[in-house]
């Protein structure tokens, strides 16, 4: 036992990525770990998706499955892996059965460079941003795979429009991440990296989140990486070829149960990918606020507090609704799961609380509190933005961000040629 | 980082390779033919990520995997009739095909045999950090008039195709 | 077997010779105009995998400049091919290279 506990502690203590260390235990557990929050994420979005959609419309969502629906998730696979599973007559059986794989690994592949911490991440590609934009341009295929083997005209048209959406996003996406990239060989060897580590570590020693670079240049790239990510998820304004009142949910019109349920999980997986992408390269990654403007150990210990803080204040909100609960009988069981779910609520955030727990737990804290703002953000459209017009979605992509996102690229040539030159002549 | 299980990694995707390329002229569906396809340009993919070339591997995703056989296949979608899966796959030629295909794979056998001399016993050691540095400095640099070239024929190439498509010019 | 085992220069050229074969037998015994495009695209790759293999035999970078070169080479010919494959299938509604024969006497 106590060797286990060595070996962990001098694994611990490594300042690389598994991955590059090339140690295959690691990167085994790496990658348990991530596909294991995952799977959590997914569910919790789930559930977040249908409560916060609802209240932003003024009525409540799930509220009979468990206390407050927070089992309503768990009753949707239950039923979604209980279903018949129905496969169209004249469709092409090999290509029908591969489509929700392909877009499943896909959208699973591009974990394997996201970084938690400087050394949280299952490994340090020297390519990571290119890596991730390439696979992720992989489940275009899938999507266009699942409308042809569908056999059927909306899923074809869903299909076809779905991936030229996706298609022609890339591009404007691609400008943006180039600007950032630009960004990151502004230090004193005067070479950039493509590492998604190297580029939080730039932002790190330029002491600036590249949002806030080069006023409004970083912001205004920042902007359009963030709508064409929307675009590129397929997600609300942008959901033209899946939107149930346009083509009877498109591409995955014929897909039923499990198939069905990889689609979607593929989609939530995608939306938390790109979110990770625009995290890591616009909103300085694992950095706490401030690193450089209010560093030293007193504000260091002050921001340790942050995850614990949330927990327990998750915990509070808990206890408030248990409080809240209707006094029937009936109820009281539902009244006894939602003060359990608070009390796990409670615990994590004492856990939390632990010195040793609390230096290490910090950068993955601050980077998934982050990301869970982005899929908020992802969820707030869904509930204000009407949607776009195909003709308009394509326009936009093509007329507006792409010149957008060149104009950004030359812009911050420009700027950081002058700053090299004015400063350091 | 050190090398790890070469052999089994080479011999695994060399044949997931083969056995796309095989598929790729075989099939009688042009779409099980464009997913071969894929799946050996992905394979290959992998391939140059062990010959320490990942920019080119990078690239090979992004703009084969992911953009060439996307065009490929929606032109797939548009053009494909059922009438053309039910006629003689392979034409009248394919004798002589085959003769031309053995004679040439002769050739390169004949060549590889004798010429094992030339080749170094131990490939350098390659420092697989500053790979895309490294590349941008020579494409920006050495290979600058190629670089603009490459962007002209681009250029003529989404004319020449909006052209060739369009139903009214 | 041991030359089976260490993993040499020669076997990526042998396995890039292979790909080249079979793109050429595609090329010249299938007649739907799409699969011979896709087996263009065949050897166009064995020949960047020859390409990259000499350059981590030499250690020099030049080889995979090009192959970027071929690669971007690719997409404009297969845009081109492909839209060729449209203004020809508008006009004679079949994809069959034997019966692109107008010019024939």
């Amino acid at each position: 036992m106590g060797r286990i506990i060595l070996y962990i502690q001098s694994y611990l203590s490594s300042d690389q990525t598994p991955g590059a260390a090339g140690n295959m235990f690691w990167v085994l557990v790496y990658i348990m770990l991530v596909f294991g929050g995952l799977s959590v994420a997914v569910i919790a979005m789930n559930w977040l998706e249908r409560k916060i959609l609802a209240h932003m419309q003024v009525r409540l969502g799930p509220m009979r499955v468990g206390p407050h629906g927070l089992l309503q998730p768990i009753a949707d696979a239950l039923k979604l892996l209980l279903k018949e599973d129905i496969m169209p007559a004249e469709a092409d059986g090999v290509i029908f059965w591969v489509a929700p794989f392909v877009v499943v690994l896909a959208a699973f592949t591009v974990f394997v460079v996201v970084p938690f911490g400087p050394t949280h991440a299952i490994t340090d590609m020297n390519i990571g941003i290119l890596f991730m934009l390439g696979v992720s341009s992989l489940s275009v295929l899938g999507i266009v795979m699942a409308g042809w083997a569908s056999n059927s005209h909306y899923p074809l048209i869903g299909a076809l429009r779905s991936s030229a959406q996706m298609v022609s996003y890339e591009v404007a996406m691609g400008l943006a991440v180039v600007s950032v990239v630009l960004m990151t060989s502004l230090n004193a060897t005067g070479t950039g990296t493509l590492s998604m580590i190297g580029i939080v570590q730039a932002q790190q020693s330029q002491g600036v989140w590249f949002i806030f670079k080069f006023f409004p240049l970083g912001l205004i790239g920042f902007f359009i990486f963030a709508v064409a990510m929307v675009a590129e998820t397929n997600r609300a304004p942008f959901d033209l070829a899946e939107a149930e009142s346009e083509l009877t949910a498109g591409f995955h019109t014929e897909y039923s149960g499990f198939r069905w349920s990889l689609f979607f999980l593929a989609e939530y997986s995608a939306m938390i990918a790109v979110s990770s992408i625009a995290v890591t390269l616009w909103l300085g990654g694992w950095l706490r606020p401030f690193p450089n403007a209010l560093s030293g150990s007193t504000w260091d210990f002050m921001f340790s507090f942050f995850p614990a803080a949330a927990f327990l204040f998750l915990a509070a909100i808990t206890f408030f609704n248990v409080v809240r609960m209707p006094k029937h009988p009936l109820f009281r069981i539902q009244t006894i799961g939602l003060a359990g779910f608070g009390v796990v609520l409670g615990l994590i955030g004492l856990v939390l609380l632990v010195p040793a727990v609390r230096m290490r737990v910090q950068d993955i804290f601050w980077f998934s509190a982050k990301v869970a703002a982005f899929m908020y953000l992802y969820i707030w459209y869904r509930g204000t933005f009407p949607r776009y017009r195909f003709d308009q979605l394509m326009r936009m992509g093509w007329k507006v961000l792409l010149p957008m996102g060149l104009g950004v690229l030359i812009l911050t040539a420009g700027v950081a040629l002058l700053q090299q030159n004015l400063w350091h002549p | 980082m050190a090398p790890v299980a070469t052999p089994f990694f080479f011999y695994l995707l060399s044949g997931i390779m083969l056995i796309g390329g095989i598929l790729v002229i075989t099939r009688k569906n042009p779409v099980h033919s464009a997913l071969a396809l894929i799946v050996t340009l992905l394979a290959q993919a992998s391939i140059y990520l062990m010959l320490y070339a990942p920019f080119v591997a990078g690239v090979q995703i992004i703009l084969y995997a992911g953009g060439i056989m996307v065009l490929f296949l929606f032109v797939i979608m548009l053009v494909s009739i059922d009438r053309s899966m039910r006629e003689r796959q392979f034409n009248s030629q394919w004798v002589a095909g085959i003769i031309a295909a053995t004679a040439l794979g002769g050739l390169f056998i004949a060549v590889y045999t004798k010429g094992t001399s030339i080749f170094p016993e131990h490939a350098l050691p390659v420092v697989e950090n500053d790979n895309t540095q490294k590349i941008a400095t020579m494409l920006y640099g050495q290979y600058m008039f190629a670089f603009e070239i490459a962007s002209l024929l681009l250029l003529v190439a989404i004319i020449g195709a909006v052209v060739m498509a369009k139903k009214k010019i | 077997m041991e030359s089976m085992l260490h993993i040499t220069t020669l076997h990526y050229l042998v396995l890039g010779a292979a790909l080249f074969l079979l793109g050429v037998i595609g090329v010249l015994t299938r007649r739907n105009v799409v699969i011979v495009l896709m087996s263009i695209e065949l050897i166009l790759n064995a020949v960047n995998l020859n390409l990259v293999a000499f350059s981590r035999m030499w250690g020099g970078l030049h080889g995979q400049v090009f192959a970027i070169f071929i690669i971007t080479d690719a997409a404009a010919e297969a845009a081109v091919g492909l839209g060729i494959l449209i203004a020809f299938f508008r006009n004679k509604e079949t994809i069959n290279i034997d019966e692109v024969n107008l010019l024939k006497w």
